[in-house]
């Protein structure tokens, strides 16, 4: 097996992705730019966040004109599922030199994550530098149209009508996003803790509802888990 | 929006700095890679517990209404799940939302 070859596999498996991808970065692109964002600061968010649920979680925080310490801290909540994902690539990239670690880390998006750790754990004989070859086919096609399916949106953002209810197109996608996550009852449980818990803080100020909300919500998740683990093994 | 031009480039830079840090994280010092089994438990959560929240008012109480109980938002969102549901593709569901959506919208605001 060569790099190219490794490369070029990746690519092959990134390819679909960009069916989520394209819509999600015109609506996300749509949507800061109705929020009132102009062109650059919307490609901002692309270029440097390059994570879609947080930018529009942070996006609707600014909306409802939530303190920046509380929309940094309920974005960065959406993405500590990255910490996950570096560490579980760790054992299979960390061989490789940091510079392309750290380059790694950039591109680290749920797709690249999902794509390539399926792959690893189905070919564990792969040396690192393969692995790597794979990882960066993976993005290749999913990164770059990132940044160029949030440009289109904000260009389309532009010359849509005001009174259309293009607001709503967060909760759509984020629907679309959700709906398949709740695949075990630990899952529908967290998501259950959340929209409960969202309304019964709404009279907590500065929009702490929601990272209140959010944290029981991970605590509920996480031990209905932990509880149907212990049941099954004994 | 009353944030100022700043005050945007801070939070775009702040979670975009933020972010990375976290990708970094355990790929950036390889020695510590075996994460204690209960933090990464709570980690696989994270979307879950955040996603649902912060949608539930814009469904309920969406801001371009003033808050008041919307039809074609609520129809909208009740489609949505079903389309999730039934084709169990978010791409197609994504465009199914957003079809009802609008044809809700132009059926009532007629």
């Amino acid at each position: 097996m060569t790099l190219p070859q490794d490369f070029w596999q990746g690519f092959r498996a990134g390819l679909p992705f960009l069916l989520v991808i394209l819509p999600f970065g015109i609506v996300f692109g749509v949507v800061a730019t109705e929020a009132g964002l102009n062109l650059s600061q919307t490609m901002g968010f692309s270029v440097f966040v390059i994570a879609g649920a947080a930018q529009f979680v942070a996006i609707q925080l600014m909306v409802e004109n939530a303190p920046i310490l509380i929309i940094l801290a309920t974005s960065l909540a959406v993405n500590l599922r990255m910490a996950m994902y570096s560490a579980s690539l760790a054992p299979h990239l960390g061989p490789v030199p940091w510079w392309k670690r750290a380059v790694v880390a950039y591109f680290m998006v749920d797709q690249a994550y999902a794509a390539s750790i399926l792959k690893y754990e189905d070919s564990p004989q792969m040396p690192p530098r393969a692995k790597l070859a794979y990882y960066m086919g993976v993005i290749t096609p999913v990164c770059p149209m990132w940044y160029v399916a949030t440009y289109g949106g904000a260009v389309l953002g532009d010359v849509i009508p005001a009174d259309l209810p293009i607001d709503f197109a967060v909760p759509i996608t984020f629907l679309a996003l959700i709906v398949p996550m709740l695949r075990s009852a630990a899952h529908v449980v967290a998501a259950v803790v959340s929209i409960t818990g969202v309304l019964v803080f709404s009279f907590v100020p500065f929009n702490l509802g929601l990272l209140l909300a959010a944290l029981l919500a991970m605590v509920a998740g996480a031990e209905v888990e932990r509880r149907i683990t212990k049941r099954n093994a004994g | 929006m009353t944030l100022t031009n700043p005050q945007i480039w801070l939070v775009i830079l702040g979670l975009g700095a933020g972010s990375y840090l976290l990708r970094l994280s355990f790929l950036g010092i390889v020695g510590s890679r075996d994460l204690p089994e209960w933090l990464l438990r709570h980690l696989r959560y994270t979307a879950v517990a955040v996603m649902p929240g912060m949608i539930t008012p814009m469904i309920l109480f969406p801001a371009a209404t003033g808050g008041a109980f919307d039809i074609v938002r609520m129809g909208a969102a009740i489609a949505t799940i079903a389309i999730s549901i039934w084709t169990r593709n978010s791409t197609l569901t994504i465009f199914g939302g957003a079809a009802v959506l609008f044809a809700l919208h132009f059926l009532l605001a007629a």
